[in-house]
């Protein structure tokens, strides 16, 4: 169907209003002021606001916010809680755990000088920096594909708007504009649908590992005032998952903030190889360890979310820039996994794109060259410092599990300052892990006592999750009978489980079953695409403004 | 012919709403917000008629913060051409509000004025008719439909016996209710044009009225959680509980 599309022109257009996109966004302004230029910028956001469909632990680490914003503390940057105190624990069981001595802490896991933060609300923050600099902000706008003409991309097509289930117009039928750049930053995080596909055209993962994921599940309670420690991280490795082993890996978090609020997280590597593996039930009964329900109990649980997140780090990186546009962020994987910490290197990420852009523009480019000056420039940062010492993080978790992986890690970080002479690469991507439900064992999960642990519907309520009902699904089978005709016999259709928010459900009596897709209930983690082992959902932008509504995540 | 329409901003109707722990109100910070859903049906109203040549200037009217001018901004996407923000930081009573509209249609000589039935958050549903009363007009409030015809307006109410059709003169005062209409998508175009659109910044001062606190609120609490159900086998057994509360 062919419609009549509005067109602007900007000079820069950023997808996705996160830490990478935002930064971005002020650096080019900032830049461009400085050197009296005047360069346009455009960010659309999918969230109904910026900060919507941001969901970070975190601790974060102020460096790129230090360089961005020298003044964040007078600009009232919503950093208010530093760390104080950092404790690790290994839980060896349901009912035991033992804190690691402060001498074996790998130096990636001290957080001296950093702070608890929402990074929804610094998004929010950095959203009203950007517009006080002068680019326009519009969330609510799903950049749904990328415009590319003779190779180089040229802009984004938003999402049309009052499109019904069938596909067809509804009477406030809205076409989605065309928004038309000399370069585009695909700044959507992990997984980014349109990342995804730019990267697969342009091959520019060629020479990179498969890149590697892991689903994080948190929740925000109002603690006791009595149990409430304001500064303390908790930080866990082990039960629910494996210590020795290497089938399930992760980790945990516990974070004291501000008002007697606590975050409570849970991350599982998605190499886990047990189909039987609900990340979320892992979650809940994790929030029964008794190192964690200490805190919780008497407590009141008041969010729920979960995104996934790219943690294959600089060995699975792809390449930067393409024609016309360039990737940043954690559509590009920048996060620090031994530090799991992402969002200061997002935001690094989207200022030396930012950087790289502007001396182009200012230099007259057009943006039909590829812009190698952002590769070199991201080398010869302390970003790509950062991650090459953490490299060898993941792989080595992967390989030995967490206990013996830590160990290493603990030598490479505290000995070798992180850079080992060799580099450790971990080859199979995270879809082919599975094995047949047949030489699996089910996994038995507790009820959830619905005080400290949740049912998944309960807890998809709590991130106030909406999409307009009549439109076309989001998640898009390539091959409809995938999931009822392999999946099923194969895996027992893990979709059922993997999905933190109930999408996926297999219905109907044995001979007739069905493979549904509960469309509106999806949170936008984007672990469907990457954990399906016939790789046979694919995540598409739905109507702007849907999706979940996250506060303070 | 002027018409004024009130915009409130509210927390989203999609957040799932949180009393603070200490009773004194439900927390809005970091939380979504977006303007009062029976305002936008009301402005939709206004841009349709409009559309249809009734009236012939739209004007968008908040009373609140700063960051009131983002509700404004999105009056002013849906085809408000121009808008008055009220400032201030003070909690806004429905009297106040009241007073702040009377003296806003009458300093832009406005002709109707159309609102939301009522603002999803404090539910109070008093501005409407306040108005009306200050400024000595008619009112015609839970319209699910409206026509205007020279100096006079037909609108059909709903009520609990039916549908009830008044004809007013006007100026009046006429409030939205649910059925009214189905507001339409802004279209990102539109969202730019409203960026460029004036807003005229007021202070209650410069309008005569003052801050007032007719109404205290003395305590928030949440609604009592529903208590878990019980699952009978037989209809005796159901019988019997019903019996056992006293119910039968």
């Amino acid at each position: 169907m062919s419609v009549e599309r509005d067109v602007m022109e900007y000079d820069v257009v950023i997808v996705g209003a996160g830490p990478a996109g935002l930064s971005a966004a002020c650096r080019v302004k900032q830049l461009a002021a400085a050197a009296g230029a005047e360069i346009s910028v455009c960010v659309v956001e999918k969230g109904s606001e910026v900060g919507a469909h941001i969901l970070s632990g975190a601790v974060f680490e102020p460096r790129a916010l230090n360089e961005l914003f020298p003044d964040w503390k007078e600009k009232g940057a919503p950093l208010k809680t530093p760390v104080k105190r950092d404790d690790i624990y290994f839980f060896t069981s349901a009912e035991k755990g033992f804190k690691m001595p402060g001498l074996f802490v790998p130096k990636t896991m001290h957080n001296e000088g950093n702070y608890i933060i929402s990074l929804a609300n610094l998004c929010r923050w950095l959203g009203q920096q950007a517009e006080d600099l002068g680019c326009e902000i519009y969330p609510g706008f799903a950049a749904q594909t990328a415009i590319i003409e003779d190779g180089v991309v040229k802009g984004i097509t938003v999402g049309d708007m009052g499109v019904n289930r069938e596909g067809e117009h509804k009477p406030d039928f809205a076409p989605g504009m065309e928004l038309r750049a000399k370069y585009t930053i695909f700044a959507e995080g992990c997984r980014g649908h349109l990342g995804k596909q730019l990267i697969a055209q342009y091959g520019l993962d060629k020479n990179a590992d498969p890149q590697h994921y892991g689903i994080g599940l948190k929740e925000i309670w109002t603690v006791d005032p009595s149990k409430f420690e304001p500064g303390l991280v908790v930080h866990g490795a082990g039960w629910p998952l494996d210590l020795v082993g290497t089938s399930a890996l992760g980790g945990s978090f516990l974070y004291h903030l501000e008002d007697n609020t606590v975050y409570v997280g849970l991350i599982v590597d998605l190499s886990y190889s047990n189909p039987y593996l609900s990340p979320f039930d892992e979650f809940q009964r994790f929030k029964q360890h008794p190192v964690i329900r200490q805190y919780l109990e008497g407590g009141t649980r008041v969010a729920y979310g979960a995104r996934a997140i790219c943690k294959g780090g600089l060995n699975s990186m792809p390449e930067l820039a393409f024609p016309g546009g360039v990737l940043a962020g954690c559509d590009l994987g920048t996060m620090n996994f031994a530090k799991i910490k992402g969002s200061h290197t997002a935001m690094k990420s989207g200022m030396i794109a930012a950087e790289a852009i502007t001396e182009a523009l200012i230099a007259g480019a057009d943006g039909s060259v590829k812009l190698d000056s952002y590769a070199s420039k991201f080398k010869a940062s302390w970003l790509y410092d950062e991650l090459y010492r953490s490299r060898n993080f993941g792989p080595v978790m992967h390989k030995f599990g967490s206990l013996i992986g830590g160990a290493i890690n603990w030598i490479e970080q505290n000995i070798f300052g992180g850079k080992f002479p060799w580099t450790f690469h971990d080859l199979k991507p995270d879809y082919k892990t599975l094995k047949p439900a047949a030489e699996s064992q089910k996994i038995e999960y507790p009820k959830p006592d619905g005080k400290i642990s949740f049912d998944k519907l309960s807890s998809v309520f709590l991130s106030s999750t909406n999409h307009e009902e009549d439109q076309p699904v989001h998640l898009v089978l390539k091959d409809p009978s995938i999931p009822i005709s392999k999946n099923l016999p194969m895996y027992d259709e893990p979709a059922q489980r993997y999905c933190p928010a109930g999408v996926y459900e297999v219905v109907g009596e044995a001979g007739d079953k069905r493979f549904q897709i509960n469309a509106q209930n999806c949170v936008h983690c984007k672990t469907c695409d990457i954990k399906d082992p016939a790789q046979n959902i694919n995540w598409i932008a739905p109507e702007g403004g849907g999706g979940p509504n996250y506060a303070n995540m | 012919m002027k018409a004024l329409v009130s915009v409130k901003r509210v927390v989203d109707y999609n957040v799932r709403i949180q009393v603070k722990s200490d009773g004194s109100g439900v927390v809005t910070d970091g939380v979504k917000h977006s303007m009062n859903p029976f305002d936008e049906i009301a402005m939709e109203e206004a841009v349709r008629l409009k559309e249809k040549g009734k009236i012939t200037e739209i004007i968008a009217v908040t009373i609140g913060g700063a960051k009131g001018e983002e509700t404004l901004r999105t009056a002013l996407a849906f085809g408000a051409d121009r808008a008055i923000h009220i400032k201030d930081d003070g909690e806004i009573q429905p009297l106040t509000a009241a007073k702040a509209l009377a003296a806003a249609m009458k300093k832009e000589d406005a002709k109707v004025l159309l609102c939301g039935k009522q603002a999803i958050d404090d539910d109070a549903n008093q501005t409407a008719q306040m108005v009306a009363s200050l400024l000595d007009i008619a009112q015609a409030t839970f319209a699910s439909k409206v026509e205007i015809d020279g100096d006079k307006a037909t609108v059909v109410r709903e009520v609990d016996a039916g549908l009830e059709t008044l004809e007013v003169d006007l100026p009046a005062v006429i409030s939205a209710d649910l059925r009214l209409n189905e507001p339409r998508y802004l279209k990102l175009p539109d969202i730019m044009k409203a960026k460029k659109k004036p807003i005229e910044t007021v202070s209650l001062g410069d309008l005569g009225v003052t801050l007032a606190a007719g109404l205290k609120t003395t305590k928030t609490a949440p609604p009592p959680s529903r208590s878990k159900g019980v699952m009978v086998k037989t209809v005796d057994e159901l019988v019997d509980a019903l019996k056992a509360k006293g119910l039968l």
